[in-house]
């Protein structure tokens, strides 16, 4: 039954494929006759695309609905469903299973298309249709959303890959939808580039386990024994590939050149889900087929979570472009999710199972909450875009009088991200913090040092986020409008696209006070892939989460937010009691000179400059000053021109050396390509001979 | 009774914590050899701001106006949690020293956005300079916690007390860092000197002032008394967790006096602390700031590796 | 054995131990030359208070001459001879800018932790609870030399080395209740006289290339650049 719904959601996401491809190709299929039964008489009416668009996203919206009523279901009803699909290989049909695992992660992926979906009409209306056809948008939508589903169902490594496959190949068609600007070519191109080279290290972690194994079924690799040599081998292509789609650092450079330039909705689905189904690929490697887990690995993921964390906000902060700035912040997400599941890993290999569920249940629900508010944030930027064509933070301003909705949404959504207490980030963050604490009971000392250096790294980087965002809704939002373009700003008509962000910000209240909704759901996938869950009587009371113990730790999200309002209320009515105290308006201060501007307001880049000064060696800065001197000794400034300029030190450290290289050797290899006829038979001779000689 | 005798306690450490600074200012004008203000004069302060007609500007938006609320509140909430005289008592459990963190940057987080909402160039600086600071006081803060729940293994405030009142006079080393880096975590979080001078104008080097410099009326009474609130709660943090003796185990009459004199006293020790170093330091510029929290990250560093390496249990 | 449980004293020597690793950190960190001066001196009374405490506790009574000797030569005798000579060669107005700052900082807690893990093995198998601060004498040593690398003032060099001497002296109190009391007269008089070879030293160096900074000794290589 619950499988039928998962097949269902698929089927949905499949099927809205083709009503705008079919209105495309109208003049190759005969649609009159169907269109008249509709009561259409004119297929160049201007209802129809307005038609198609909802019919599409309405399908999209069933798959989502479809898609969260599976998860909750295999969530709820905690089994584990099998099946098999005739498709595929002869020797080998698709097999599908659909656990408590992947249950959580399609109801991830259905929250996020429903929201997408209730968006969607309103968004794309904007696109002109002669030069960005919405037919290929809906097409490659539909497919990518199919593509992600099915690798959640994929039982057996070849249905795995080819659902990643469709994933990968459609979105890179999604990211290189606006195909006319040659920038958003070349992001498009090289995310499909680590798409597949990600794809070709996963296809070998495969085929080291498989090797090991009778068979590509998961059931078949999960038997598999491998040595730790071999282990580890594994682990690393697989957290290579997994880490390329996920956008660890230092293989992240691919998201922030793609999701800004995808439709917006679109980067929300792949910044707050895509990477999502790459995390899932990591636990089903690691935790499920490989079984074992080693502390060593751990480590690894640990560091690299907590490099990516902290590289990622970093880079996210000297962004001007709110999507681009958007995506760095996703690595960061990413980053202490890794982090949280290292910690979750290096307490499985040192035999504490429930610690170890407890830092899988952190890790769990933080990928959640990011799908929740990155969604959410790409939602809105769809939204600041569509209203005042503009990306730049540095030119707007002022937007929370032109648009109070959508800065409130803005607002709940950087409140979250920043993980402030009554938001959802702040749960599934102080979960980590309460992972790491527990580090004593290890009795590696080394180990025991480390963590609780991850865990102020962590620190540092919520309230390097907590900074970051305080900065883009403070630029964005407050102050003097910095553009025309912003000053002009009109609050969003369409009603579509402010519930669909509605939506998303109002879960990330809910479970910002009520967590222990989702937990308690969470821990059952802990007890399904660890063998272990956390007990029972501390954590599920509604009121209060204790993770632990009660002694140990407690957190009551509601009681805290009764208190907030009764301490706010208190005040409020007693400081508005006398009338002589009504507020007054006025002008702002300006030191006596007269006329604030604009251009008086701190910038972002004014904003971030104590961090970059502070963090100088994280990135290569080119700041430049230059002053158009005039008059006598060219004394007085008539101008001064600043520009800034700020680099990933991967594409120079690594990415620069990777492309010689890979130019050196291909030069190399092309001498052999002389032209020469004969030189090519002498090639095949040569090869023949030595064919003759290995036979014999 | 208990809830009851929280929101009591609560009631107190709100009500206590513009002596408290009533008190430092006091210590100091007597170690500057200069005459003292009244020891009640932060509530004259307080009062006359709440009759005043707050001003706001043309500009500012909602985030403005309702920015002191959020922030007295969150501080209040903050003050629920903190045992001051007595442990064990239930709002205890509504959160940790986490999220009391956590409640630190909620009120940090609407004071920079105030600053940045009227759009003038202090505004942004003042938000700017804080937002770097508590980025990087916040792992310092972390670390500390560490070195402490290390031993305690509860970062329950209440438990955490009653751990150390249980324990006894034991000498830790990693006690002593965690002390030393909170104190200094504490300096800079509460814009105390070296870090910033609450007293100053001066747009080179304020921090907090330049935020809510357009503030006025109740606004500014709300923020001034959230800022002496939270100037109590780092005391009363060092204090009680690292001195818990004298803190109230029952909720009988004479142990919870007892408590409330202990806690006086010791609130006043560590205020003539403050003052003696306020007076003995000058201000460092804003970019010291910096080494001087890592300074406080190494002792916390430091704090832990001594439980491990020093107290280790194997 | 968990630390509630020892007596005060073996607590004392522990409080103690770790405030001797700070002040390493802190030479470390250190940028001024009279000022490394006098965290080398703190360090002494540092471990001359240790040694008392752990002579007192231990009850062994030549560990008293031993601190006595570290009090006079190492709190005293050593960082104003020093001082002295900096002040005579005019250097103490010199701050040396200390590049990666924060790296060496980290460096330095890193080594910290490389010293536990390799001496882990070794305390595991004493019952001796004061041989868990064996761990911080070999970081001692290990930042003295890490002073010694990162500095580049010929005074930090020589601070450097008498904190790894200090380190040894360190590890011999706690682990063996210090070395016999010949060998340490011994090791007290050598490194009394480094410190006044040291100093005749500094003056010629001084005369000879005007300058204390180690790195300009690269002048005087041979093989032409």
């Amino acid at each position: 039954m619950i499988l039928v719904l998962a097949y269902c959601s698929i089927l949905f996401s499949f099927v809205s494929c083709l009503p705008a491809l079919l209105i495309h190709q109208r003049r190759n299929i005969n649609l009159l006759a169907l269109s008249r039964r509709w009561g259409i008489d004119d297929l160049e009416d201007p209802r129809i695309p307005i038609l198609v668009r909802q019919a599409v996203f309405g399908l999209l919206g069933l798959s989502g609905f479809f898609a969260v009523l599976a998860g909750l279901g295999a969530l709820i009803s905690n089994e584990v469903f099998t099946d098999k699909i005739g498709l595929g290989l002869p020797w080998l049909p698709w097999q599908v299973r659909f656990d408590n695992l992947s249950g959580f992660f399609f109801l991830i992926i259905g929250i996020a298309v429903s929201a997408v979906s209730i968006y969607g009409p309103g968004y794309v209306s904007a696109f002109e249709e002669d030069k960005h056809p919405f037919a290929v948008l809906s097409l490659f939508s539909g497919l990518f959303i199919a593509g992600m589903l099915l690798v959640l169902l994929a039982d057996d490594a070849f249905f795995f890959m080819i659902a990643w496959e469709l994933m990968s190949v459609a979105s890179y068609f999604l990211v290189a939808f606006q195909h006319d600007n040659p920038a958003n070519r070349r992001a498009a191109f090289l995310y499909l580039l680590m798409a597949e080279i990600g794809a070709l290290a996963i296809i070998l972690g495969f085929g080291v386990l498989a090797s090991f194994a009778d068979g590509f079924t998961f059931d078949a690799l999960r038997e598999a024994r491998l040595s730790t040599a071999w282990a580890s081998i594994a682990f690393v292509l697989a957290l290579l590939g997994f880490g390329m789609k996920a956008g660890l650092v230092p293989v992240h450079v691919w998201l922030p050149e793609a999701h800004p330039v995808a439709p917006s909705h679109i980067s929300g689905l792949m910044s707050g889900v895509m990477l999502k189904v790459a995390l899932y690929g990591l636990i089903r490697f690691c935790f499920d087929l490989i079984g074992e887990v080693h502390w060593q690995w751990g480590l690894v993921l640990m560091l690299v979570g907590t490099l990516s964390a902290l590289g990622g906000i970093l880079y996210a902060m000297m962004q001007t472009n709110l999507k681009r700035l958007l995506a760095y912040s996703s690595v960061e997400n990413i980053g202490i999710i890794f982090m949280v599941l290292g910690l979750s890993m290096i307490f499985m290999a040192q035999h504490y199972p429930q610690l170890a569920a407890l830092g899988f249940l952190a890790a769990l629900f933080h990928a959640f909450n990011h799908a929740l508010f990155k969604n959410l944030l790409f939602l809105g930027a769809g939204i600041i875009h569509h209203q005042t064509h503009e990306l730049n933070i540095d030119l707007m301003g002022g937007l929370i009088k032109r648009m109070p909705k959508t800065s409130m949404l803005f607002l709940i959504g950087f409140m979250s991200i920043s993980s402030l207490p009554l938001f959802n980030g702040f749960v599934s963050e102080w979960l980590a913090f309460q992972t790491a604490l527990q580090v004593d009971v290890i009795d590696n000392g080394v180990l025991r040092s480390l963590i609780p250096v991850a865990a102020a790294a962590l620190a540092l980087t919520a309230a390097l986020a907590a900074a970051c965002f305080v900065n883009v809704f403070g630029i964005m939002f407050l102050g003097l409008p910095r553009s025309r373009h912003s000053d002009k700003a009109q609050e969003i008509t369409d009603k579509g696209m402010l519930i669909g962000t509605a939506l998303l910000a109002s879960l990330c209240f809910l479970f910002g006070i009520f967590p222990g909704l989702m937990i308690g759901l969470i821990n059952n996938i802990a007890g399904q892939v660890l063998g272990a869950s956390l007990p029972d009587g501390a954590k599920l009371s509604w009121l209060h989460l204790a993770p632990v113990s009660a002694e140990q730790a407690s957190y009551s999200a509601p009681l805290v937010l009764v208190g907030a309002l009764i301490a706010a209320g208190i005040c409020f009515r007693y400081l508005r009691r006398s009338p002589a105290t009504v507020m007054r308006r006025a002008e702002t201060w300006d030191c006596g000179f007269g006329g604030l501007t604009p251009r008086m307001q701190y910038s972002s880049s004014a904003f971030t400059m104590p961090f970059r000064r502070i963090f100088a060696k994280v990135w290569i800065i080119d700041e430049q000053i230059k002053k158009d001197s005039q008059g006598a000794m060219d004394q007085d400034v008539a101008a001064i021109h600043y520009s800034l300029q700020i680099q990933d030190h991967s594409w120079p450290r690594l990415y620069q050396p990777i492309e010689r290289t890979v130019n050196r050797t291909a030069r190399l290899v092309g001498r052999i390509q002389t032209g020469n006829i004969r030189t090519y038979l002498g090639y095949s001779f040569v090869t023949l001979i030595i064919m003759l000689w290995i036979i014999s | 009774m208990n809830w009851l005798l929280a929101i009591l306690q609560t009631i107190l450490f709100v009500a206590l914590a513009p002596l408290l600074a009533g008190w430092i200012k006091k210590c100091k004008c007597r170690l500057q050899n200069r005459k003292a203000p009244s020891l009640f004069q932060p509530y004259r302060d307080l009062l006359k701001l709440t009759r005043k007609q707050p001003v706001v500007s043309d500009q500012a938006s909602w985030i403005f106006a309702t920015s002191p609320y959020i922030i007295f509140s969150a501080m209040v909430l903050a003050a629920s949690i903190v045992p001051l005289i007595a442990v064990d008592l239930p709002t205890s459990a509504n959160a940790d020293v986490i999220v009391l963190i956590g409640f630190f940057s909620f009120a940090r987080f609407f004071l920079a956005l105030a600053g940045l909402d009227i759009g003038t160039a202090f505004g942004g600086m003042g938000s700017s300079r804080e937002m770097t600071i508590s980025s990087m006081a916040e792992p310092a803060m972390l670390m500390s916690i560490f070195a402490l729940t290390m031993s305690a293994s509860t970062t329950n405030l209440s438990f955490a007390i009653g751990h150390v009142l249980h324990e006894g006079l034991v000498l830790r080393p990693s006690f002593i860092f965690a002390l030393l880096s909170l104190m200094l975590v504490a300096i800079a979080e509460t814009g105390r000197i070296p870090v910033d001078n609450p007293a100053t104008h001066l747009e080179l080097t304020m921090i907090h002032e330049a935020m809510i410099l357009e503030y006025s009326g109740r606004h500014l009474a709300l923020i001034e008394w959230a800022s002496q609130l939270k100037l109590m709660l780092y005391g009363v943090l060092i204090a009680n967790i690292f001195f818990p003796w004298g803190i109230a185990k029952t909720i009988a009459p004479v142990d919870l006096s007892y408590g409330l004199l202990a806690i006086l006293g010791k609130l006043a020790l560590l205020a003539i602390l403050l003052a003696l170093s306020e007076t003995l330091f000058a201000k460092m510029r804003l970019f010291r700031v910096q080494e001087y929290l890592s300074f406080a990250y190494l002792l916390g560093l430091l704090g832990m590796l001594s439980h491990i390496i020093l107290e280790g249990a194997r | 054995m968990n630390i509630g449980q020892l007596d005060f004293y073996t607590q004392a020597v522990l409080s103690l131990a770790a405030l001797v690793g700070l002040t390493s950190f802190l030479m470390l960190g250190q940028g001024r030359v009279l000022r490394l001066i006098f965290v080398f001196a703190v360090q002494g009374l540092l471990l001359a208070l240790t040694t008392a405490v752990a002579a007192y506790s231990v009850n062994i009574h030549h560990l008293y001459i031993s601190a006595v000797l570290t009090l006079v030569l190492k709190v005293f005798f050593i960082p104003w001879m020093l001082r002295r000579l900096v002040l005579q060669m005019d250097m103490h107005r010199d701050v040396e800018a200390l590049k990666n700052n924060s790296a060496v900082m980290l460096g330095g807690a890193s080594l910290m932790v490389f010293s536990y893990y390799i001496l882990h093995p070794i305390v595991q198998t004493s019952s001796l609870v004061m041989l868990n601060a064996l761990a911080v004498s070999l970081s001692v040593m290990l930042l003295g030399m890490l002073l010694m690398i990162s500095h580049r003032q010929a005074v930090a060099h020589v601070v450097g080395f008498m904190s790894i001497e200090n380190g040894l002296f360190f590890a011999a109190v706690v682990a063996t209740h210090g070395m016999p009391m010949v060998v340490e007269l011994g090791v007290a008089f050598d490194v009394l006289i480094a410190a006044v070879l040291f100093g005749i030293f500094f003056f010629h160096i001084r005369t000879s290339i005007d300058s204390l900074d180690v790195d300009k000794l690269n002048r005087l290589s041979e093989v032409d650049k």
